[in-house]
Protein backbone atom coordinates (compact mmCIF):
# COMPACT_ATOMS: atom_id res chain seq x y z
CA UNK A 1 0.00 0.00 0.00
CA UNK A 2 1.42 3.32 -1.05
CA UNK A 3 0.99 6.07 1.52
CA UNK A 4 -1.03 8.94 0.07
CA UNK A 5 1.00 11.85 -1.24
CA UNK A 6 0.52 15.47 -0.44
CA UNK A 7 0.52 16.93 -3.91
CA UNK A 8 0.64 20.60 -4.73
CA UNK A 9 0.79 22.76 -7.83
CA UNK A 10 3.64 25.15 -8.57
CA UNK A 11 1.13 27.99 -8.66
CA UNK A 12 -2.63 28.20 -8.68
CA UNK A 13 -2.72 25.09 -10.81
CA UNK A 14 -5.64 23.66 -12.71
CA UNK A 15 -8.99 25.11 -11.64
CA UNK A 16 -11.30 22.74 -9.82
CA UNK A 17 -8.82 19.99 -8.91
CA UNK A 18 -9.05 18.50 -5.43
CA UNK A 19 -5.45 17.68 -4.55
CA UNK A 20 -6.51 15.39 -1.73
CA UNK A 21 -7.89 13.00 -4.37
CA UNK A 22 -4.47 12.38 -5.86
CA UNK A 23 -3.08 9.12 -4.55
CA UNK A 24 -0.40 7.95 -6.95
CA UNK A 25 3.17 9.10 -7.50
CA UNK A 26 4.54 11.34 -10.21
CA UNK A 27 8.07 10.49 -11.25
CA UNK A 28 9.87 12.43 -13.95
CA UNK A 29 12.90 11.46 -15.99
CA UNK A 30 14.54 14.37 -17.77
CA UNK A 31 17.47 14.33 -20.14
CA UNK A 32 18.36 15.02 -23.77
CA UNK A 33 17.59 12.71 -26.68
CA UNK A 34 19.95 9.71 -26.75
CA UNK A 35 20.61 10.06 -23.03
CA UNK A 36 18.98 6.66 -22.53
CA UNK A 37 15.64 7.92 -21.25
CA UNK A 38 13.40 5.56 -23.21
CA UNK A 39 15.53 2.52 -22.35
CA UNK A 40 15.42 3.44 -18.69
CA UNK A 41 11.69 4.05 -18.72
CA UNK A 42 11.10 0.64 -20.27
CA UNK A 43 13.32 -1.01 -17.64
CA UNK A 44 11.70 0.92 -14.79
CA UNK A 45 8.24 -0.02 -16.04
CA UNK A 46 9.15 -3.74 -15.98
CA UNK A 47 10.54 -3.33 -12.50
CA UNK A 48 7.54 -1.42 -11.16
CA UNK A 49 4.97 -3.70 -12.74
CA UNK A 50 6.78 -6.77 -11.43
CA UNK A 51 6.34 -5.24 -7.99
CA UNK A 52 2.62 -4.82 -8.61
CA UNK A 53 2.42 -1.11 -9.33
CA UNK A 54 0.15 0.22 -12.06
CA UNK A 55 2.18 2.47 -14.35
CA UNK A 56 1.01 5.23 -16.68
CA UNK A 57 3.32 6.84 -19.24
CA UNK A 58 3.27 10.44 -20.38
CA UNK A 59 5.74 12.43 -22.40
CA UNK A 60 5.99 15.39 -24.70
CA UNK A 61 3.91 15.84 -27.83
CA UNK A 62 1.57 13.00 -26.94
CA UNK A 63 -1.71 14.79 -26.30
CA UNK A 64 -4.89 13.91 -28.13
CA UNK A 65 -5.57 17.59 -28.55
CA UNK A 66 -2.59 19.01 -30.40
CA UNK A 67 0.17 16.43 -30.91
CA UNK A 68 -0.62 15.95 -34.61
CA UNK A 69 -0.76 19.65 -35.36
CA UNK A 70 2.36 20.25 -33.31
CA UNK A 71 4.26 17.68 -35.35
CA UNK A 72 3.07 19.25 -38.58
CA UNK A 73 4.01 22.73 -37.45
CA UNK A 74 7.50 21.59 -36.46
CA UNK A 75 8.08 19.97 -39.83
CA UNK A 76 7.46 23.23 -41.59
CA UNK A 77 9.46 25.21 -39.06
CA UNK A 78 7.01 28.06 -39.37
CA UNK A 79 6.02 28.89 -35.83
CA UNK A 80 7.70 31.62 -33.84
CA UNK A 81 9.45 30.44 -30.66
CA UNK A 82 6.67 31.82 -28.50
CA UNK A 83 3.93 30.18 -30.52
CA UNK A 84 5.76 26.86 -30.42
CA UNK A 85 6.27 27.29 -26.70
CA UNK A 86 2.56 27.88 -26.09
CA UNK A 87 1.67 24.99 -28.38
CA UNK A 88 3.80 22.71 -26.21
CA UNK A 89 2.23 24.19 -23.09
CA UNK A 90 -1.19 23.29 -24.50
CA UNK A 91 0.02 19.77 -25.21
CA UNK A 92 1.35 19.52 -21.66
CA UNK A 93 -1.85 20.85 -20.07
CA UNK A 94 -3.96 18.41 -22.07
CA UNK A 95 -1.91 15.46 -20.83
CA UNK A 96 -1.84 16.82 -17.30
CA UNK A 97 -5.61 17.01 -17.13
CA UNK A 98 -6.52 13.96 -19.15
CA UNK A 99 -3.75 11.51 -18.31
CA UNK A 100 -1.67 12.52 -15.30
CA UNK A 101 -4.41 13.68 -12.93
CA UNK A 102 -6.80 10.76 -13.64
CA UNK A 103 -3.93 8.26 -13.25
CA UNK A 104 -2.88 9.79 -9.95
CA UNK A 105 -6.48 9.71 -8.74
CA UNK A 106 -6.52 6.01 -9.55
CA UNK A 107 -3.32 5.46 -7.59
CA UNK A 108 -0.99 4.86 -10.54
CA UNK A 109 2.68 5.59 -10.68
CA UNK A 110 3.03 8.08 -13.51
CA UNK A 111 6.37 7.88 -15.32
CA UNK A 112 6.90 11.08 -17.25
CA UNK A 113 9.37 10.89 -20.11
CA UNK A 114 10.30 14.57 -19.65
CA UNK A 115 8.10 17.24 -18.08
CA UNK A 116 7.92 21.02 -17.99
CA UNK A 117 11.66 21.43 -17.39
CA UNK A 118 12.71 20.32 -20.88
CA UNK A 119 10.09 22.66 -22.31
CA UNK A 120 11.36 25.53 -20.19
CA UNK A 121 15.04 24.81 -20.88
CA UNK A 122 14.45 24.77 -24.64
CA UNK A 123 12.64 28.09 -24.45
CA UNK A 124 15.27 29.69 -22.25
CA UNK A 125 17.93 28.80 -24.80
CA UNK A 126 15.74 30.52 -27.40
CA UNK A 127 15.53 33.68 -25.34
CA UNK A 128 12.28 33.27 -23.43
CA UNK A 129 11.77 35.10 -20.16
CA UNK A 130 12.08 32.72 -17.20
CA UNK A 131 9.42 34.53 -15.14
CA UNK A 132 6.95 34.20 -18.00
CA UNK A 133 7.68 30.49 -18.37
CA UNK A 134 7.33 29.93 -14.65
CA UNK A 135 3.96 31.58 -14.74
CA UNK A 136 2.76 29.59 -17.76
CA UNK A 137 3.81 26.34 -16.07
CA UNK A 138 2.46 27.29 -12.66
CA UNK A 139 -0.39 24.96 -13.72
CA UNK A 140 1.95 21.98 -13.30
CA UNK A 141 1.84 19.51 -10.47
CA UNK A 142 5.02 19.28 -8.39
CA UNK A 143 6.41 15.77 -9.03
CA UNK A 144 7.49 13.44 -6.23
CA UNK A 145 10.82 12.97 -7.93
CA UNK A 146 12.63 14.52 -10.88
CA UNK A 147 15.79 12.84 -12.15
CA UNK A 148 17.97 14.38 -14.79
CA UNK A 149 20.14 12.08 -16.92
CA UNK A 150 23.38 13.86 -17.68
CA UNK A 151 25.33 12.89 -20.75
CA UNK A 152 28.04 15.04 -22.33
CA UNK A 153 27.07 16.48 -25.74
CA UNK A 154 29.94 14.68 -27.51
CA UNK A 155 28.76 11.38 -26.08
CA UNK A 156 25.17 12.09 -27.19
CA UNK A 157 26.37 12.75 -30.69
CA UNK A 158 28.35 9.52 -30.77
CA UNK A 159 25.31 7.57 -29.61
CA UNK A 160 23.12 9.21 -32.22
CA UNK A 161 25.39 8.40 -35.09
CA UNK A 162 26.41 5.02 -33.78
CA UNK A 163 22.76 3.99 -33.80
CA UNK A 164 22.44 5.12 -37.38
CA UNK A 165 20.02 7.89 -36.47
CA UNK A 166 20.08 11.17 -38.25
CA UNK A 167 20.55 14.25 -36.13
CA UNK A 168 17.22 15.92 -35.55
CA UNK A 169 16.87 19.51 -36.75
CA UNK A 170 15.45 20.67 -33.42
CA UNK A 171 17.73 18.60 -31.18
CA UNK A 172 20.64 20.14 -33.04
CA UNK A 173 19.19 23.61 -32.41
CA UNK A 174 19.43 24.39 -36.12
CA UNK A 175 16.50 26.82 -35.83
CA UNK A 176 18.63 29.08 -33.63
CA UNK A 177 21.30 29.57 -36.24
CA UNK A 178 24.43 29.02 -34.16
CA UNK A 179 26.25 27.49 -37.09
CA UNK A 180 25.56 25.95 -40.48
CA UNK A 181 27.46 22.90 -39.38
CA UNK A 182 25.13 20.38 -37.78
CA UNK A 183 27.94 19.12 -35.59
CA UNK A 184 28.89 22.53 -34.21
CA UNK A 185 25.29 23.54 -33.78
CA UNK A 186 24.44 20.30 -31.96
CA UNK A 187 27.33 20.62 -29.51
CA UNK A 188 26.63 24.28 -28.83
CA UNK A 189 22.88 23.77 -28.46
CA UNK A 190 23.20 20.79 -26.13
CA UNK A 191 25.72 22.71 -24.04
CA UNK A 192 23.36 25.68 -23.75
CA UNK A 193 20.49 23.34 -22.94
CA UNK A 194 22.50 21.79 -20.15
CA UNK A 195 23.31 25.24 -18.80
CA UNK A 196 19.58 26.08 -18.75
CA UNK A 197 18.88 22.82 -16.94
CA UNK A 198 21.40 23.78 -14.30
CA UNK A 199 19.65 27.11 -13.89
CA UNK A 200 16.34 25.31 -13.46
CA UNK A 201 17.86 22.79 -11.09
CA UNK A 202 18.67 25.62 -8.70
CA UNK A 203 14.96 26.48 -8.68
CA UNK A 204 13.26 23.11 -8.94
CA UNK A 205 15.84 20.80 -7.38
CA UNK A 206 16.29 17.81 -9.71
CA UNK A 207 18.39 14.83 -8.87
CA UNK A 208 21.24 14.68 -11.39
CA UNK A 209 22.11 11.15 -12.52
CA UNK A 210 25.28 10.35 -14.40
CA UNK A 211 24.05 8.84 -17.66
CA UNK A 212 27.50 7.95 -18.97
CA UNK A 213 27.57 4.53 -17.35
CA UNK A 214 26.17 1.15 -18.35
CA UNK A 215 22.37 1.06 -18.60
CA UNK A 216 22.31 -1.42 -15.71
CA UNK A 217 24.26 0.90 -13.40
CA UNK A 218 21.99 3.80 -14.29
CA UNK A 219 18.87 1.70 -13.68
CA UNK A 220 20.14 0.70 -10.25
CA UNK A 221 20.59 4.30 -9.24
CA UNK A 222 17.17 5.30 -10.58
CA UNK A 223 15.57 2.40 -8.72
CA UNK A 224 17.19 3.44 -5.46
CA UNK A 225 15.92 7.00 -5.91
CA UNK A 226 12.43 5.79 -6.75
CA UNK A 227 12.35 3.40 -3.81
CA UNK A 228 13.07 6.32 -1.52
CA UNK A 229 9.82 7.86 -2.78
CA UNK A 230 7.48 4.88 -3.14
CA UNK A 231 8.78 2.79 -0.26
CA UNK A 232 10.20 -0.75 -0.28
CA UNK A 233 8.61 -3.76 -1.98
CA UNK A 234 5.06 -4.52 -0.93
CA UNK B 1 3.81 38.69 -9.40
CA UNK B 2 2.60 42.16 -10.24
CA UNK B 3 1.72 42.99 -13.80
CA UNK B 4 3.17 45.97 -15.53
CA UNK B 5 1.49 46.50 -18.85
CA UNK B 6 3.83 46.43 -21.81
CA UNK B 7 3.76 49.77 -23.62
CA UNK B 8 3.67 49.96 -27.37
CA UNK B 9 7.07 51.42 -28.27
CA UNK B 10 6.77 50.96 -32.03
CA UNK B 11 5.98 53.70 -34.54
CA UNK B 12 2.57 52.06 -35.13
CA UNK B 13 -0.66 52.40 -33.18
CA UNK B 14 -2.69 49.57 -31.77
CA UNK B 15 -6.45 50.01 -31.55
CA UNK B 16 -8.52 47.20 -30.07
CA UNK B 17 -12.27 46.77 -29.98
CA UNK B 18 -13.90 44.67 -27.32
CA UNK B 19 -17.45 43.93 -26.27
CA UNK B 20 -20.09 41.23 -26.09
CA UNK B 21 -21.30 39.32 -29.13
CA UNK B 22 -24.01 41.47 -30.63
CA UNK B 23 -22.52 44.72 -29.36
CA UNK B 24 -21.93 45.93 -32.90
CA UNK B 25 -18.16 46.13 -32.52
CA UNK B 26 -17.36 44.22 -35.71
CA UNK B 27 -19.55 46.53 -37.79
CA UNK B 28 -17.91 49.55 -36.24
CA UNK B 29 -14.34 48.37 -36.65
CA UNK B 30 -15.07 47.43 -40.26
CA UNK B 31 -16.28 50.97 -40.91
CA UNK B 32 -13.20 52.38 -39.21
CA UNK B 33 -11.01 50.26 -41.43
CA UNK B 34 -12.87 51.43 -44.55
CA UNK B 35 -12.66 55.05 -43.44
CA UNK B 36 -8.93 54.87 -42.79
CA UNK B 37 -8.02 53.01 -45.94
CA UNK B 38 -10.24 55.15 -48.16
CA UNK B 39 -8.61 58.22 -46.63
CA UNK B 40 -5.20 56.82 -47.51
CA UNK B 41 -3.88 55.79 -44.11
CA UNK B 42 -1.71 52.78 -43.41
CA UNK B 43 -4.13 50.46 -41.69
CA UNK B 44 -4.11 46.76 -40.94
CA UNK B 45 -7.05 44.75 -39.66
CA UNK B 46 -6.84 41.55 -37.64
CA UNK B 47 -9.45 39.28 -36.11
CA UNK B 48 -9.46 37.01 -33.07
CA UNK B 49 -8.81 33.35 -33.77
CA UNK B 50 -7.86 33.46 -37.40
CA UNK B 51 -4.34 32.06 -37.62
CA UNK B 52 -4.14 29.10 -39.97
CA UNK B 53 -1.74 26.76 -38.19
CA UNK B 54 -3.44 26.59 -34.87
CA UNK B 55 -6.95 26.77 -36.27
CA UNK B 56 -7.02 23.07 -37.06
CA UNK B 57 -6.29 22.04 -33.49
CA UNK B 58 -8.71 24.56 -32.05
CA UNK B 59 -11.46 23.30 -34.32
CA UNK B 60 -10.81 19.67 -33.47
CA UNK B 61 -10.72 20.44 -29.76
CA UNK B 62 -13.99 22.29 -29.93
CA UNK B 63 -15.75 19.77 -32.13
CA UNK B 64 -14.81 16.84 -29.96
CA UNK B 65 -15.21 18.70 -26.67
CA UNK B 66 -11.64 17.92 -25.71
CA UNK B 67 -11.01 21.29 -24.17
CA UNK B 68 -10.84 22.14 -20.48
CA UNK B 69 -10.69 25.76 -19.25
CA UNK B 70 -6.88 25.55 -19.11
CA UNK B 71 -6.36 24.04 -22.56
CA UNK B 72 -9.05 26.31 -24.00
CA UNK B 73 -7.10 29.24 -22.67
CA UNK B 74 -3.71 27.96 -23.81
CA UNK B 75 -4.79 27.02 -27.31
CA UNK B 76 -6.32 30.44 -27.87
CA UNK B 77 -3.18 32.08 -26.54
CA UNK B 78 -1.08 29.95 -28.89
CA UNK B 79 -3.22 31.12 -31.75
CA UNK B 80 -3.01 34.70 -30.60
CA UNK B 81 0.80 34.53 -30.19
CA UNK B 82 1.12 33.28 -33.75
CA UNK B 83 -0.99 36.12 -35.10
CA UNK B 84 0.67 38.63 -32.81
CA UNK B 85 4.22 37.79 -33.83
CA UNK B 86 3.45 37.18 -37.49
CA UNK B 87 1.03 40.03 -38.18
CA UNK B 88 0.37 42.50 -35.42
CA UNK B 89 3.92 43.18 -34.26
CA UNK B 90 5.50 43.44 -37.74
CA UNK B 91 2.73 45.81 -38.85
CA UNK B 92 3.19 47.97 -35.76
CA UNK B 93 6.92 48.08 -36.42
CA UNK B 94 6.18 49.04 -40.00
CA UNK B 95 4.24 52.03 -38.66
CA UNK B 96 0.68 50.91 -39.34
CA UNK B 97 -2.49 51.58 -37.43
CA UNK B 98 -3.46 48.06 -36.41
CA UNK B 99 -7.15 47.48 -35.76
CA UNK B 100 -7.86 44.37 -33.70
CA UNK B 101 -11.38 42.98 -33.61
CA UNK B 102 -11.06 41.48 -30.12
CA UNK B 103 -7.72 41.43 -28.37
CA UNK B 104 -6.30 39.88 -25.23
CA UNK B 105 -9.15 41.23 -23.08
CA UNK B 106 -11.48 38.79 -24.82
CA UNK B 107 -9.32 36.04 -23.37
CA UNK B 108 -9.14 37.68 -19.96
CA UNK B 109 -12.92 37.90 -19.80
CA UNK B 110 -13.72 34.43 -21.17
CA UNK B 111 -10.99 32.48 -19.45
CA UNK B 112 -11.61 33.94 -16.02
CA UNK B 113 -15.33 33.23 -16.39
CA UNK B 114 -14.31 29.63 -17.15
CA UNK B 115 -12.39 29.55 -13.87
CA UNK B 116 -8.79 30.31 -14.85
CA UNK B 117 -7.06 32.63 -12.35
CA UNK B 118 -6.93 36.20 -13.67
CA UNK B 119 -3.27 36.60 -12.81
CA UNK B 120 -2.30 33.47 -14.74
CA UNK B 121 -4.15 34.59 -17.87
CA UNK B 122 -2.66 38.08 -17.57
CA UNK B 123 0.84 36.64 -17.33
CA UNK B 124 0.14 34.36 -20.27
CA UNK B 125 -0.66 37.36 -22.44
CA UNK B 126 1.93 39.67 -20.90
CA UNK B 127 4.08 39.51 -24.04
CA UNK B 128 1.46 41.51 -25.96
CA UNK B 129 1.35 45.30 -25.90
CA UNK B 130 -1.41 47.17 -24.17
CA UNK B 131 -3.43 48.84 -26.94
CA UNK B 132 -3.07 52.58 -27.44
CA UNK B 133 -6.86 52.72 -27.47
CA UNK B 134 -9.30 50.02 -26.42
CA UNK B 135 -12.86 50.71 -27.46
CA UNK B 136 -15.39 48.91 -25.34
CA UNK B 137 -18.78 48.68 -26.98
CA UNK B 138 -21.20 48.49 -24.13
CA UNK B 139 -24.89 47.91 -24.24
CA UNK B 140 -27.39 46.45 -21.82
CA UNK B 141 -27.00 42.69 -21.50
CA UNK B 142 -30.62 42.09 -22.46
CA UNK B 143 -30.23 44.00 -25.73
CA UNK B 144 -27.09 42.04 -26.65
CA UNK B 145 -28.85 38.77 -25.90
CA UNK B 146 -31.88 39.73 -27.99
CA UNK B 147 -29.67 40.62 -30.93
CA UNK B 148 -27.84 37.32 -30.89
CA UNK B 149 -30.70 35.03 -29.98
CA UNK B 150 -33.07 36.77 -32.40
CA UNK B 151 -30.78 36.33 -35.37
CA UNK B 152 -29.29 32.88 -35.03
CA UNK B 153 -31.02 29.57 -34.51
CA UNK B 154 -28.20 27.28 -33.21
CA UNK B 155 -25.57 28.25 -30.65
CA UNK B 156 -22.22 26.52 -30.74
CA UNK B 157 -21.17 24.50 -27.72
CA UNK B 158 -18.40 26.75 -26.42
CA UNK B 159 -20.08 29.91 -27.59
CA UNK B 160 -23.01 29.05 -25.34
CA UNK B 161 -20.64 28.23 -22.49
CA UNK B 162 -22.07 24.70 -22.39
CA UNK B 163 -18.71 23.41 -21.11
CA UNK B 164 -19.38 25.24 -17.85
CA UNK B 165 -22.45 23.13 -17.10
CA UNK B 166 -24.55 26.19 -16.32
CA UNK B 167 -27.70 24.77 -17.87
CA UNK B 168 -28.55 21.86 -20.16
CA UNK B 169 -30.44 24.30 -22.38
CA UNK B 170 -28.08 26.08 -24.80
CA UNK B 171 -30.09 29.30 -24.80
CA UNK B 172 -30.29 29.43 -21.00
CA UNK B 173 -26.60 28.57 -20.75
CA UNK B 174 -25.73 31.28 -23.27
CA UNK B 175 -27.67 33.87 -21.25
CA UNK B 176 -25.92 33.02 -17.98
CA UNK B 177 -22.53 32.79 -19.68
CA UNK B 178 -22.88 36.13 -21.45
CA UNK B 179 -24.03 37.68 -18.18
CA UNK B 180 -20.79 36.62 -16.54
CA UNK B 181 -18.69 37.77 -19.50
CA UNK B 182 -20.51 41.08 -19.32
CA UNK B 183 -19.52 41.46 -15.67
CA UNK B 184 -15.91 40.56 -16.43
CA UNK B 185 -15.81 43.14 -19.24
CA UNK B 186 -17.28 45.84 -17.02
CA UNK B 187 -14.56 45.19 -14.47
CA UNK B 188 -11.84 45.30 -17.12
CA UNK B 189 -13.33 48.49 -18.57
CA UNK B 190 -12.94 50.12 -15.18
CA UNK B 191 -9.44 48.85 -14.43
CA UNK B 192 -7.80 48.97 -17.83
CA UNK B 193 -8.88 52.38 -19.06
CA UNK B 194 -11.16 51.30 -21.89
CA UNK B 195 -12.87 53.96 -23.96
CA UNK B 196 -16.51 53.17 -23.47
CA UNK B 197 -18.86 53.59 -26.41
CA UNK B 198 -22.59 53.19 -25.81
CA UNK B 199 -23.76 50.87 -28.45
CA UNK B 200 -27.54 51.11 -28.50
CA UNK B 201 -27.67 53.93 -31.09
CA UNK B 202 -27.70 54.32 -34.88
CA UNK B 203 -24.60 52.93 -36.56
CA UNK B 204 -23.70 56.32 -38.03
CA UNK B 205 -23.83 58.12 -34.68
CA UNK B 206 -21.58 55.55 -33.05
CA UNK B 207 -19.17 55.64 -35.99
CA UNK B 208 -18.94 59.41 -35.75
CA UNK B 209 -18.06 59.18 -32.08
CA UNK B 210 -15.41 56.51 -32.67
CA UNK B 211 -13.82 58.49 -35.51
CA UNK B 212 -13.78 61.54 -33.24
CA UNK B 213 -11.85 59.62 -30.57
CA UNK B 214 -9.34 58.38 -33.14
CA UNK B 215 -8.81 61.90 -34.51
CA UNK B 216 -8.26 63.21 -30.98
CA UNK B 217 -5.94 60.53 -29.75
CA UNK B 218 -3.92 59.61 -32.83
CA UNK B 219 -1.98 62.01 -35.00
CA UNK B 220 -3.50 60.56 -38.14
CA UNK B 221 -1.42 62.67 -40.53
CA UNK B 222 1.54 60.68 -39.33
CA UNK B 223 0.04 57.49 -40.77
CA UNK B 224 -0.65 58.77 -44.26
CA UNK B 225 0.48 56.16 -46.76
CA UNK B 226 2.96 57.20 -49.39
CA UNK B 227 1.22 57.96 -52.69
CA UNK B 228 1.89 54.64 -54.38
CA UNK B 229 0.00 52.76 -51.68
CA UNK B 230 -3.24 54.62 -52.08
CA UNK B 231 -5.90 52.53 -53.73
CA UNK B 232 -7.82 54.55 -56.25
Amino acid sequence: MIPSARFRFYGEGIPGVNLADLKGKLIVLEGPDASGRSTQIALLTDWLERRGHAVEHVGLKRSTLVSGELGKAKEGNILSPRTLSLFYATDFADQLENRILPALRAGFIVLADRYIYTLMARDIVRGADLAWLQSVYSIALVPDLVMYLRVAPQKLLERYIYRGRELDYWEAGMDIGYSRSWYDSFIRYQTELHRSFMRLQAIYGFVPVNGMRTPRAVTRELQTRIEAVIGPTA
Amino acid sequence: MTMRPLRNDTPGKLVAVEGLDGSGKSTQVYLIKRWLELSGYKVFFTEWNSSSIVREATRKGKRRNLLTPTTFSLIHCTDFADRYERNILPMLKAGFIVLADRYKFTALARDTVRGCPLEWVEQLYSFAFEPDITFYFSLPLRTALDRILGGRPALKYHEAGMDLGLSPDPVESFKIFQGRIHKAYELLAKNRGFTRISSGRPVEAIQEEVRGVLRDRIDLAHYKAVARWIVR
